[in-house]
């Protein structure tokens, strides 16, 4: 055996060993990388079962229409008709996918997606840099909603955590163009 | 500099001396001023040339209806054209320069134009340039358009930026005069979430203009006292420099605010414009009025402006047009600008009014009955010449005319939606009808009340009313003291007679053109404004075309409103390209998609192609090599050789699950799916409903009810979008759910004979990968130094192949150990170039092949679409139009001079055949130079392709020259029988 092979070491969505931060006045944006993903998607006549489990996963009724559930470990939020997304911390929860199967069994369908997501923070005066990047009236994206929008001309989640706290999911092939877009705005708003 | 029009007074800080530039020439103004108030400050009134004849002119208004006093402000890549003087505030350094003059504004060669203005009527173009054809393009456009130009653009690259914005409320006001503050602080005390945007840069409208008072204020200083309670309202949203630009659906407006105009630079990191969209529940349109002119014999001179702006820039801004001013009116508020320049202490020669009961005054001498017959001064006015009531003339001296033919309400937003504004007689003009766009409000002069009192208490009720449709309850506020005068006017509009009396002075139409189109019976207002140019241009006749309606109703002998309006359309001012852009433009037109593999591909200097909004490595040059082709040669030779590495991140990755997951797939694709067996993938091809190819790929079976089926690059989004449709609305009942997980793995396809080798070097060594245990079209979730992977052994080249996924986070580190594995059978990266010469060299269809336009039959996989079971295309594929014997069948083509191409696009004729589109034969889909047979080839499709294998046939493109024979071949250059897969 010649030289040992390269090890996987993951990437951030920006392509970076660690997550980047900017501050620019008084906001700041933080890329996420500590996330495992998966969605949830009830199957025919299992909804109330699938709610069910996720109900008892997240201490609380299962996130309405729009809303955000936060938990510790496990948050999620409406996305669809009978479908969510799940977060939980990646160290604990790599494998969140095959443990949130074998809890729903044959009530839903669960699918990774840690990676198909580029999630960044954006904390402080969020507003007026939120107005210049999508059409949200962020007056009733209250604390605890979740909404799908479009940033940049890309399709995104936006979840409103803490009156000063929304986190932004966008597709993490394009985290550079929405990265950008985030810090553009940031600079002609502040 | 001294401004010698400068007065007392006024809303300028004199604490802030401003130095400009005029062509060239230093002045100074101060904060607060316009460009166009400062120039009369300094008492230059000739600021332009008209568009056509040239005409000296001076500004007619002092706001954005402004059609004379037209300029370029900035230089350089700043340099913008067609700006009004009358809204562009001054600041420290501005340059500004005249236009369409040639070669100085006070010399303008091409005021000729003028002397020929006999020539030049309505219709000249039309009728003289008609004749020969061809000489359109190469002499007669040149020509005008020298003649005709407004400003020169910059040609450098706009260095600003603009963003776009999104706002929500429940009442947006539209203007803040005296009706929208009022309506403002009435919906701003109920709570109700309020935007009140205003063009000006200061609030008040109308209020900063007059010298009346309001309570015991004068009324701006009222107007800025409200302006300060809204401001500190949380819920009351001030937008100053924003011009509403157009009223859209459901309560959506367009509004353009100008956040750096007024800076000689806009600040590090800041747009120069903002387009927003307002999203309201409610709307007032409290835009107010424009005072009218009126035609008359030379009525365009410098120092001619209307009787309304005279009196704006003496109250507001301080300054008077010339020492010795007259007015010239029709109605009652004409005679306010008499009074209120008198009391500056400007001398007023006379107030010329129509009316013989005008009112008379202590101060100024008023000619009743009379009207103004002529003007002189070249290059602004000297004289006035007045027809007395009993027909006596008297020439009075005067550097500025005010003139006021009235008021028009403004509504433009009122009528974006097709919405026909009515007659109003009270005050001769066009107001609002019942016909506004849903939720939008008039108040104020906006809907015809004109007093200061009615403004303001409409601005109250009108707030109300809005309010309460949308469930909230708003107090009245106290309404202050304020002249509440009737309104005096007697419908005058031009000066019977005159040869030269001028309605749209930016275009140059004067009463005659209109008499003239009405001759030539061009008798709809839409042909009217269309043949002789009213109201067209950047002002779209905000001054004009009431008078151009007013003669054409004489002329037809109707009354005014049966001969209608012409139709309003955003933008209600002109509004910059680059505004609508947004930050789309340049390298963030729309937004990249990068793969796993980008920064490693970079590192190796790959040359990118854009694939959609995807960014794929197109080939990898090594060093030495000069030419694509040496690298794409190159890449071909090696993976066939040895080992070849791709990144194929960019296909679509659909996760299908659910009971009836595999039935699903069954309707989907026109082949058979309820049997593959988990732990294989399937090659499918699946139909529009209308039988057509819509786009193939594989699906691979990980569980009875998972199933992850890839597509192409292109279609990843189409063929997502008709499998959510399918599942939602074509079979509700089937117990299936749909992901895209396109973004969430790193996919890498690994070709040629060392394949294998090379990949079991990489994967954990507890997998087994070898041809028995994982053969062709197998499929595997696998590990990779501890990281969970899918293999699947598929081939879209040919050769032994596999693509392996990974958490996208592990794809560069992924391709780092496959290309630090593969070292040892020299593996080469491969690009898109090579990716495309392999498959055709395979045959098989991709992107140019699946063109919309062919079926399963074309692609020579008639018999994948299984009749056994129903599947969507499959019925209608079978018409009779797809099914002929001469239908296109994929074949492959050689040339038969090995050293010719065979490009796509080409045709294909039968030998012998005449060269047209009546004997055409096929086309050429795909083409390459094959390193491997090292000549051209390509895939196209033949009129019964299939059965002409061996015949020579003609390649054509008359457009590029191409014109030879090429043999029909099997579309299966290499390994036509597949036995490399399968090792």
């Amino acid at each position: 055996m010649s030289n040992p092979l390269p090890e996987m070491i993951p990437l951030s969505a920006l392509g970076g060993r660690a997550a980047q931060k900017h501050v620019h006045g008084p906001v700041t944006l933080t890329e996420v990388t500590h996330l495992a993903l998966a969605s949830v998607a009830a199957r025919h006549g299992q909804e109330d079962a699938c709610k069910k489990h996720l109900s008892t996963l997240l201490g609380q009724a299962a996130p309405d229409v729009e809303e955000l559930v936060m938990n510790d470990p496990e948050a999620a939020f409406w996305i669809g008709p009978n479908q969510w997304i799940v977060g939980a911390p990646h160290d604990s929860h790599e494998d969140l996918a095959a443990r949130l199967i074998t809890r729903f069994g044959p009530s839903a369908s669960i699918t990774e997606q840690s990676d198909a997501w580029a999630v960044f923070d954006l904390q402080g005066d969020a507003l007026p840099v939120m107005e210049l990047l999508c059409p949200i009236d962020m007056r009733t994206l209250t604390v605890g909603r979740a909404r799908r929008t479009t940033i940049d001309h890309l399709g995104c989640f936006v979840t409103r955590r803490g009156e000063d706290h929304l986190r932004i999911l966008g597709p993490r092939s394009s985290a550079g163009s929405l990265h950008h877009a985030l810090l553009t705005a940031m600079r002609a708003a502040h | 500099m001294t401004q010698k029009n400068r007065l007392e007074g006024g809303q300028i800080d004199r604490s802030r001396p401003l130095n400009f530039t005029f062509d060239g020439k230093s002045y100074s103004g101060f904060q607060g001023d316009t460009l166009a108030s400062a120039l009369l400050a300094n008492d230059v009134r000739l600021m332009g040339r008209s568009f056509k004849y040239h005409r000296p002119r001076g500004p007619l208004t002092a706001g954005s209806e402004e059609p004379n006093a037209i300029v370029e402000l900035r230089e350089g890549a700043r340099k913008e054209p067609n700006t009004r003087a009358t809204t562009a505030e001054l600041f420290d350094g501005l340059v500004a320069k005249s236009q369409n003059r040639w070669p100085s504004l006070a010399f303008d060669a091409m005021a000729i134009n003028d002397r020929l203005s006999n020539f030049l009527t309505a219709g000249f173009y039309y009728k003289t340039f008609m004749w020969p054809a061809s000489f359109w393009e190469k002499l007669y456009e040149p020509i005008i358009r020298k003649a005709a130009g407004l400003g020169t653009l910059a040609t450098d690259p706009d260095p600003d930026s603009y963003d776009k914005g999104y706002r929500h409320c429940d009442l947006l006001i539209i203007g803040a005069g005296p009706a929208g503050l009022m309506a403002a602080l009435t919906a701003g005390r109920a709570g109700a979430e309020v935007i009140l945007a205003d063009e000006d840069f200061t609030m008040g409208g109308r209020l900063n203009a007059e010298a009346m008072p309001i309570a015991d204020q004068s009324c701006s200083d009222w107007a800025a006292g409200v302006v300060v309670e809204l401001s500190n309202m949380p819920n009351v949203r001030l937008m100053t420099r924003t011009t509403v630009i157009g009223a859209f659906d459901h309560g959506i407006y367009g509004a353009l605010e100008r956040v750096s105009d007024h800076l000689a630079v806009p600040a590090e990191g800041k747009p120069r414009q903002i387009l927003w969209r307002i999203y309201s529940k409610q709307a007032i349109l409290s835009a107010g009025a424009t005072e009218r002119p009126i035609a008359f014999e030379n009525n365009d001179r410098p120092g001619i402006m209307l009787a309304s702006a005279m009196r704006s820039y003496a109250n507001r801004w301080a300054v008077t047009p010339s020492q010795r001013i007259a007015v010239f009116t029709n109605n009652d508020d004409g005679h306010r600008t008499a009074s209120d320049l008198h009391a500056k202490g400007v001398k007023v020669a006379a107030v010329i009014d129509v009316r013989a009961d005008a009112p008379s005054s202590g101060d100024y001498e008023v000619l009743k009955g009379a009207h103004v017959a002529d003007t002189m001064g070249r290059l602004g006015l000297t004289f006035v010449k007045v027809t007395r009531a009993d027909g006596s003339e008297r020439v009075l001296e005067c550097g500025a005319l005010g003139v006021s033919g009235g008021w028009n309400p403004n509504v433009h937003l009122a009528s974006h939606q097709r919405g026909r504004p009515v007659w109003n007689e009270k005050i001769a003009a066009f107001g609002p009808g019942d016909t506004l766009p849903q939720g939008m409000h008039a108040a104020g002069a906006a809907s015809g009340i004109l007093s200061t009192h009615g403004t303001l208490e409409s601005g109250v009720e009108t707030a109300r009313r809005a309010l309460d449709a949308i469930g909230i309850k708003a107090k009245a506020p106290a309404l202050p003291e304020a002249e509440d005068a009737p309104i005096q006017i007697t419908p005058f509009w031009h000066v019977s007679g005159a040869k030269r009396a001028w309605l749209d002075q930016q275009n140059d139409v004067t009463t005659k053109d209109v008499k003239l189109a009405h001759q030539e019976n061009f008798r709809s207002v839409e042909h009217l404004k269309r043949y002789t140019t009213l109201g067209m241009a950047t002002d779209q006749g905000k001054t004009s075309n009431m008078g151009g309606l007013a003669i054409m109703a004489e002329l037809a002998g109707k009354p005014i409103p049966e001969v209608g309006t012409t139709i309003f359309r955003p933008p209600y001012t002109p509004t910059a390209i680059g505004a609508f852009a947004g930050r789309s433009r340049d390298e963030d037109f729309r937004p990249v998609r990068k793969t796993p593999s980008h920064f490693w591909a970079e590192e190796q200097g790959a040359v990118f192609v854009e694939v959609g909004m995807w960014l794929r490595a197109q080939w990898f040059p090594r060093e030495g090599e000069t030419h694509w082709r040496q690298s794409v040669d190159r890449e071909v030779l090696q993976t066939r050789k040895s080992v070849g590495i791709c990144d194929v991140t960019t296909l679509g990755k659909i996760d299908v699950q659910g009971t009836d997951a595999a039935t699903f797939l069954n309707k989907i694709y026109c082949n058979p799916f309820a049997k593959v067996p988990v732990g294989k993938v399937r090659y499918g091809l699946m139909l529009r409903e209308d039988g057509i190819a819509m786009d193939d790929g594989t699906a691979a079976r990980f569980a009875e009810d998972h199933f992850v089926v890839t597509t192409t690059t292109a279609n990843a989004v189409a063929v997502y979008r008709h499998m959510e449709f399918v599942r939602q609305c074509l079979f509700p009942d089937l117990d299936v759910q749909l992901i895209s997980t396109t973004e969430a793995w790193a996919q890498y396809s690994v070709a040629g004979p060392n394949a294998r080798k090379l990949l079991e070097k990489v994967i954990d060594p507890q997998h087994d990968i070898s041809n028995e245990a994982f053969p062709y079209m197998a499929c595997g979730e696998i590990s990779i130094g501890g990281v969970r992977a899918r293999l699947f052994r598929i081939s879209f080249s040919g050769e032994l192949a596999y693509e392996i996924a990974v958490p996208t986070r592990y794809g560069d580190a992924l391709i780092r150990r496959l290309m630090a594995a593969g070292e040892e059978f020299d593996a080469v990266v491969y690009g898109t170039e090579a990716l495309g010469v392999m498959r055709i060299e395979k045959g098989h269809a991709a992107g140019n092949e699946l063109n919309g336009t062919t079926t399963a039959l074309n692609l020579g996989m008639g018999r994948m679409v299984n009749k056994k079971k129903d599947s969507i295309g499959s019925t209608l594929s079978e018409r009779e139009g797809l099914n002929t014997e001469d239908a296109f069948k994929l074949v492959g083509l050689k040339p038969v001079d090995p050293e010719k191409p065979v490009p796509a696009g080409s045709h294909l004729m039968t030998k012998g055949d005449p060269v047209d589109a009546a004997h055409d034969q096929g086309y050429v889909t795909s083409a390459c130079f094959s390193p491997n047979l090292g000549h051209h080839i390509a895939l196209a499709y033949l009129k019964r392709g299939d059965a002409r294998i061996g015949e020579v046939i003609r390649l054509v493109s008359p457009l590029t020259e191409i014109d030879h024979e090429v043999e029909v071949v099997s579309a299966h250059f290499i390994d036509p029988e597949g036995e490399r897969l399968r090792v």
